[in-house]
């Protein structure tokens, strides 16, 4: 509890911000446990960011949207299997809930790669027939993210009786208990925090065999690099684009259910856009366009956000992400691993 | 293409098993009534009251010491909007603005419901005068407020505002409301420095949070013997307003070390949970809205933190319960607003299908207040400043009669628990 003493005797920030390096040092292995769970689900959500600035050079502002609509996909799969949101958690054993959970999340998945395809349907593919400037791609972006929100919040309950979307977050259906599994260092990891980075490891490493080692993922790398010589080559670009805001709306469909164990009442028309800011810089930290800077910068953010907050305060929260952020993009202007999907691993 | 055909019919055949042993199962919860004894898995923990059980119910009234008050009358010599049937006015119309849409709308939503109760039961008596309730969304937010008011103080059927709700909004758009000399009387905004500003105009209709904070803190350290409390506050002035009381008085038992800033909007707590679990104190005080409360109880539950949960009025809403669930049971609420009395809450039930909220009561008390200024003849914006702030009487909640910075003379603090 210190303040930064200046040569000079000249004291920085005194009662401003506080070091607590003892908070700290006490909960180093809890804050990294949490800070990778959360960062896990940063990843997922930054690769969609990343695969489409990538192949398009467009900043997909509405990602968060999709993200926000996996929430709600998973949420009325897991109605549509019978579950009613009471507050409670249900116990169907580990088994049967693993197979809810894993139905739940094909649900968010459809919902959130439909929406994303049709977002690219609906508000891309008809400017870039017309062949406007990035900027207003941009705004478009934006825009859409707006309708989406107002949609849940306002059209989607008087679709569905009122039992989605409005004004507040949804009431929880909880089907995980929190409870601890094992301890590290001290620090406790549960049930959630194991599923969710497991999950999370699992869908990478496959996203990034597709785009790595498939021929679908060639397809995407070399519209990335080059898309004219790509076209020439027999690549169907607009597939390309299609096939890739898929993959980005998929796996922000698969992190729309691993956050909703971990914050059950989330579920809200403006519950994306934090996350989605967050997860866009995540991205950008790891180098945008490029898929393992994605989840790297990811996994970093979430760590190095709770360790800033332990440190500083929580009210630093954001300032420690951006910082990081600005920290990095100075060094290393095209993030940490560089910026091209094509380039960095032809 | 041809070649992925079977793998995507593979895919389906396993999705649609997945969903045949889904639906063949059980559903059933921790604390749920119907839960199957039969069903797999590990039993629940715990002896837990089943979520849909729960529901803020008064616990006791307190003076800001914290000390026991005996409970006002029954309501039932309160203030009737109906009056005697009479009163004859014309093109009057009374404004609501508060948060109707947005992550806090059920607070605002509460106060329209419970003015627009009253100006129903008014309309219904006094043929010759039909008050209108036009409403005005600020969603809560300062920034959106500010817009609006302008448009509320060009409106000249406009005579009288119930509002802004939140403190925030309040501060943001005062001048404007002052300057337009438009009577402002808030059911919610408990900031205490919004009288402090020389606003002729505003008047508050009920307690500020130095006597709410007060009476919550001296009853978590005095009644309940809590000697070490984490105080979170969000970032809205109503939260850094009421923390900074509950953490003055509490004194020695509020722990600086996890004390804590949120940001509204925020879902994720992982690290307040941690420096709260470390510090393991008896209790944590949220200073905020219901919006973040919830989700930040049931991940200081998940986080192993088992101390009891305090809140102030703004997370005092049946959303609060619903969203954090079963994690909700024992915590503590205070509300300078009272409960609602009978037959107000059943002919509220009756007109918009759900119990009174926070500051319903307020909302029809005040906007009655303003009714029965129309009903004497009162016409203008002006009049209807001079009419409030002279005016006395008693209202469901609580004598109303205000002193010349507009706080109310005499205010006590409503603890409520869920259970």
């Amino acid at each position: 509890m210190s303040a930064l003493v200046l040569a000079g005797g000249q004291v920085l920030a005194d009662g401003v911000i506080d070091f607590n390096v003892g908070a700290l040092g006490r909960n180093f292995w809890s804050l990294t446990v949490s800070g990778l769970t959360y960062g896990s689900i940063y990843a997922l959500v930054a690769v969609g960011y990343t695969l489409v600035y990538g192949v398009l050079r467009l900043i997909n502002f509405a990602h968060s949207e999709i993200f926000m609509l996996g929430m709600f996909g998973q949420y009325a799969t897991l109605m549509l299997l019978g579950f009613n949101p009471s507050g409670d958690v249900y116990q169907q054993g580990v088994l049967l809930t693993i197979v809810f959970l894993a139905v739940a999340m094909v649900g968010g998945m459809v919902v959130s790669g439909g929406a994303a395809v049709g977002l690219e349907r609906i508000a891309y593919r008809p400017l870039r027939r017309r062949g406007a400037p990035p900027l207003v791609f941009l705004i478009t972006a934006i825009g859409a993210s707006f309708v989406i929100q107002e949609f849940v919040h306002f059209v989607l309950p008087s679709l569905t009786g009122n039992t989605l979307g409005g004004v507040n977050a949804q009431q929880p259906i909880r089907l995980v208990q929190p409870a601890t599994q094992f301890e590290v260092f001290g620090a406790r990891v549960s049930n959630v925090d194991l599923v969710i980075v497991a999950s999370a490891l699992v869908l990478a490493f496959a996203v990034d065999r597709f785009v790595n080692a498939t021929k679908f993922g060639r397809g995407i790398r070399a519209v990335a690099q080059d898309p004219v010589t790509a076209t020439l080559m027999g690549v169907s670009r607009e597939r390309v684009i299609m096939l890739t805001f898929l993959i980005g709306g998929v796996l922000a469909g698969a992190a729309a259910l691993l956050y909703t164990l971990r914050v059950p009442s989330g579920i809200i028309y403006s519950g994306g856009f934090i996350l989605g800011i967050k997860a866009f810089s995540a991205a950008v930290l790891g180098g945008i366009g490029n898929l393992r800077g994605a989840l790297l910068g990811g996994l970093l953010l979430g760590v190095m956000e709770l360790y800033g907050q332990a440190l500083f305060g929580t009210e630093w929260r954001d300032v420690v992400a951006f910082v990081l952020l600005i920290l990095v993009l100075m060094f290393r202007p095209t993030g940490i691993l560089g910026e091209s999907l094509g380039k960095a691993r032809a | 293409m041809r070649t992925r055909t079977p793998r995507v019919a593979g895919l389906a055949l396993v999705l649609a098993a997945g969903l045949a042993v889904a639906g063949c199962a059980d559903r059933s919860t921790t604390g749920g009534t119907e839960a199957d004894p039969t069903a797999s898995g590990s039993a629940a923990e715990g002896g837990g009251t089943s979520a849909a059980d729960l529901s803020i119910q008064p616990l006791v009234q307190v003076d800001a010491e914290g000390a026991e008050v005996e409970a006002a009358g029954d309501g039932s010599e309160a203030a009737d909007p109906a009056g005697d049937g009479s009163a004859s006015c014309s093109g009057i119309a009374i404004a609501m603005a508060g948060a109707l849409t947005g992550p806090n709308a059920a607070l605002g939503t509460n106060i329209l419901n419970g003015a627009t109760l009253a100006v129903d039961q008014h309309n219904e008596a006094n043929p010759d005068c039909q008050v209108e309730i036009k409403q005005f969304d600020t969603q809560g937010d300062p920034q959106a407020a500010t817009q609006v008011a302008p448009t509320i103080v060009s409106d000249t059927s406009v005579i009288g505002l119930l509002g802004p709700a939140f403190s925030g909004e309040t501060n943001a758009t005062g001048p404007i409301f002052n300057q337009a000399n438009l009577l402002s009387l808030t059911a919610s905004a408990t900031n205490p420095s919004l009288t402090q500003n020389g606003w002729t105009n505003f008047f508050r209709g009920l307690g500020n949070d130095n006597s709410q904070g007060a009476a919550v803190a001296n009853y978590l350290t005095g009644e309940l013997g809590f000697s070490t409390v984490c105080v979170v506050q969000d970032d809205s002035d109503y939260g850094i307003g009421l923390a900074e009381v509950v953490t003055e008085t509490l004194g020695e038992a509020a722990n600086p070390d996890c004390a804590a800033e949120v940001k509204t909007g925020d879902k994720d707590f992982s690290a307040t949970v941690q420096i709260i679990a470390d510090a393991a104190p008896d209790a944590v005080y949220y200073a905020g809205y219901y919006a973040e409360a919830a989700p930040l109880l049931s991940q200081l539950r998940s986080g192993g933190v088992e101390a009891a949960f305090a809140s102030g009025d703004g997370s005092n809403d049946a959303q609060f319960v619903s969203q954090a669930g079963s994690d909700s049971e024992g915590a503590y609420l205070s509300c300078p607003c009272g409960p609602a009395p009978e037959p107000f809450a059943a002919d509220y039930e009756a007109a918009f299908g759900q119990a009174p909220g926070v500051y319903s009561v307020e909302g029809y008390d005040l906007a009655t207040i303003m009714l029965k200024g129309i009903d004497s003849g009162v016409s203008d914006r002006a009049g209807l400043v001079e009419f409030v702030s002279s005016y006395s009487g008693v209202g469901l909640a609580k004598p109303y009669e205000w002193d010349s910075t507009g706080e109310l003379a005499s205010t006590t603090t409503w603890l409520y628990e869920v259970q």
